[in-house]
């Protein structure tokens, strides 16, 4: 009944339906930047994979490993051996570089370089356009969401990065992890052109099992050559897209708390002249022997259910704008700009909703207490 | 301002939806004013020309090293008065966890460049006698409870000594007293160690440093010395990047996330729902009171004059709410905002909000306004 009475308050009923789609659509908002980070960070290939690098180091990018450190660790127990019986090892390098955005902000791209093996470590990078580099010749391939974020990175363009021209020959993509953010080149051409040495930045290895992590793990650290630090794929993700998931998510759920708090307010009001409005229709049913439970009922279900309706509209809001929506961050010592692509999760959505009706549980709770209470007398005599 | 009290009583006319309507207003600017607040005074930063430092970095990226010798270049350029030079040890305090802002610099260097850091002559001479000595910030002190003469073992994520270990160890010969606005900063609470003896025990890189940062005599001529260093090194391998320190700080936060649109776009999602919030309270009090008015009407009260009782009644609501919401956000920014680098809150944003509130009384108030000045008396007092 309260319901059907609905399209007669629809000015104020629309309150408490925005109210709650704003906080809903700003919590999700925000948190989907979180989920998407982690997803993009945590994101491993079809393979199972370990990372090596130098004792200590936070990130690749202040690592360094010499060739005789790599060859070691290629060398250990638990790495998977390729077609060819060649260890499964990659030795990469890892700078980073100054390029335009689209918009014309400088950023920072990380810069990766690859051995032969690469690729055969990362099977699920795959060109989508172009061809791959020559080794011994300034050529590099991009990811696609980098691509699709600076400038002058197509198929043919020549980039100028400190003294050497190189020439982009391919675009690929990884899957939507964070190589996709990366340019790629050969791992000595990179090294020559930085004057770098022949060191790398870590190694990464393909396990030959999936419980083969303890064994390498137990082979590298018990190896008095090494003094390195290694952690699966999975792991080491976590371990970068930590620190800016909490700090998303502390701004999410303070921003979403104090929005939340707001709607309460509204809700609040909106039931509260939901009810003294239709004062003199409830008391005609306590009159004819309502009791106060179906009245506080009634009242609370209506509150519930715009709560809902608000919080399915935050909801759509928030997916129709941002799922899949790319944003880049430097933020995370991830080494140059990681892109990611924002992610509206069902998870998300249904947080969203939960919010929205505890929302509208506060909200229509007082209200529908206080119908109950409305002496029938009183409230008959109003007009 | 004789009706004031008919308006005042007008809006108190139903308690409960009055003072819920003012907390939603009040919970509305607090967020305005946290938001725009801590956004606004990061960016106020850039126009803060007190600030008489440059921080110059390798144009490849800021962890990209450059040697120590273009300091005496720089030396050469006019208006140039001290350089001091900084370099990440990138230190840890027996888990990585536990980072440390550890430095190798040149103590005198820093000490006249940042003087905020109060680091005293002794100090500076306690360093230049004792190698492996450490300076450091009494926040840092106070955490880990470090005295003078305690020797910290420090772990590093980039270094190796020349005989391949990276056992590192210095001794505390000074603690300093950073002044408050430094007390949260990196530099407020760094070890310092002293650059000649962690280059010549490091095995690679030597010779190097990731940062200098330059007094200069005149705050004014901070970009012309800028392009003046970045100049000297033109096409050289070692491009370098010079800009104000806060320009710089400012870069660096704009590329961790753009704070500026996640604030503008919050609250402009939190302003249009306050708007149908208030309209929608201010349509619901005049329909109730229209008998009030056309008596009111009837009394002789011409039409723009009952309008306008209704637009000051719901100017009088929001402003109030407005300002009493913007209060509490300077009071929160106060209490949190020095962790972000915000102080206080700037008046420029008090003022933005106080013209939100005023656009959102005018837009808000308008429609019942209009209907009460066409308002008419014999329809109203029956009720139809």
């Amino acid at each position: 009944m309260n319901i059907r009475s609905l399209p007669q308050r629809v000015g104020t009923s629309s309150v408490v339906v925005i109210g709650i789609a704003g906080v809903v659509a700003v919590l999700i908002s925000v948190l989907a930047m979180s989920t998407g980070l982690i997803r993009t960070m945590q994101k491993t290939g079809p393979v199972n994979r370990a990372i090596v690098v130098r004792t200590g180091s936070s990130t690749e990018l202040v690592s360094v490993l010499t060739n005789d450190a790599a060859l070691a660790i290629a060398d250990s127990a638990g790495v998977k051996k390729g077609a060819d019986g060649h260890p499964l090892a990659s030795r990469e390098g890892l700078l980073i570089v100054n390029v335009m955005k689209r918009d014309g902000t400088e950023a920072v791209a990380p810069f990766r370089g690859f051995t032969q093996t690469g690729f055969a470590v990362h099977p699920e990078i795959k060109l989508v356009k172009g061809r791959l580099f020559q080794p011994a010749v300034a050529e590099m391939i991009v990811g696609k969401s980098a691509q699709r974020l600076y400038s002058g990175l197509d198929v043919g363009s020549q980039v100028k990065l400190r003294g050497t021209t190189w020439t982009v020959v391919g675009i690929f993509e990884s899957g939507g992890n964070a190589r996709e953010s990366e340019l790629i080149a050969d791992l000595q051409t990179l090294n020559s052109a930085y004057q770098r040495g022949n060191g790398s930045q870590s190694v990464l290895v393909v396990l030959d099992s999936p419980n083969g992590f303890q064994t390498f793990k137990d082979a590298i650290t018990t190896n008095p050559q090494l003094q390195v630090d290694v952690a699966t794929e999975k792991e080491y993700g976590t371990q970068q897209s930590d620190r800016i998931s909490k700090i998303l998510s502390i701004v999410a759920y303070v921003v979403g708390g104090i929005m939340a708090v707001g709607a309460i307010f509204a809700a609040l009001n909106t039931m509260y002249s939901a009810v003294s409005a239709r004062a003199r229709e409830i008391a005609t049913l306590r009159a004819i022997g309502f009791g106060p439970m179906p009245v506080v009922v009634s009242v609370f279900v209506e509150a519930l259910l715009l709560a809902m309706v608000g919080g399915s509209i935050g909801a759509l809001i928030a997916w129709l704008l941002f799922n899949g929506h790319s944003v880049d961050t430097n933020g995370g010592g991830f080494g140059g700009q990681l892109i990611f692509d924002l992610a509206v999760t069902p998870t998300l959505v249904t947080l969203g909703i939960i919010w929205a009706c505890v929302i509208g549980a506060i909200g229509g709770l007082f209200p529908a207490i206080r119908a109950a209470r409305l002496p029938v007398a009183t409230a008959l005599r109003a007009v | 301002m004789k009706y004031l009290l008919l308006i005042w009583a007008g809006l108190w006319r139903k308690k409960t939806r009055t003072i819920l309507t003012m907390l939603s207003i009040i919970v509305a600017f607090l967020l305005f004013g946290l938001l725009q607040g801590i956004n606004q005074s990061i960016k106020a930063g850039l126009g803060d020309t007190s600030n008489n430092r440059l921080w110059t970095t390798s144009r490849m990226s800021a962890i990209n090293s450059m040697p120590i010798s273009l300091m005496d270049k720089m030396q050469t350029v006019k208006g140039v008065r001290t350089i001091a030079h900084l370099s990440f040890f990138g230190g840890y305090f027996q888990d990585a966890k536990n980072a440390i802002s550890a430095f190798a610099i040149n103590v005198d260097g820093v000490a006249t460049v940042y003087p905020e850091l109060n680091i005293t002559q002794a100090q500076i001479d306690a360093m230049k006698t004792t190698r492996p000595g450490a300076l450091i910030g009494r926040p840092l002190a106070q955490k880990y409870g470090w005295k003078v003469g305690d020797k910290i073992p420090l772990g590093t994520t980039i270094w190796t000594k020349k005989d391949g270990s990276n056992n590192w160890a210095f001794d505390i010969i000074g603690i300093f007293d950073p002044s408050p606005q430094f007390a949260n900063s990196p530099l407020g609470s760094a070890f310092w160690i002293n650059y000649d003896y962690w280059d010549e025990t490091r095995q690679f890189d030597n010779h190097r440093v990731h940062q200098f940062i330059t007094q200069i005599d005149d705050p004014k001529q901070a970009t012309a010395i800028s392009s003046a260093i970045d100049k000297l090194f033109e096409n050289s391998p070692d491009e370098t990047r010079t800009q104000s320190e806060n320009a710089a700080l400012q870069a660096q936060l704009k590329e961790f996330a753009d704070i500026d649109f996640i604030a503008n776009s919050i609250v402009g999602a939190v302003m249009f729902a306050l708007l149908f919030l208030t309209a929608n309270t201010m349509m619901q009090s005049v329909r109730e009171r229209i008998p009030e008015l056309a008596v009111l009407k009837t009394l002789g009260f011409s039409g723009g004059a009952v309008s306008a009782l209704v637009l000051t009644e719901s100017a009088i609501l929001c402003l109030i709410a407005a300002l009493v919401g913007l209060l509490l956000a300077s009071f929160a920014i106060g209490a949190v905002g020095s962790v972000l680098g915000a102080g206080t809150i700037p008046p420029v944003v008090i003022l933005e909000g106080i013209v939100i509130a005023v656009l959102l009384a005018a837009i808000s108030g308008l429609p019942p306004a209009l209907r009460a000045q066409r308002l008419n008396i014999v329809d109203a007092l029956a009720e139809r």
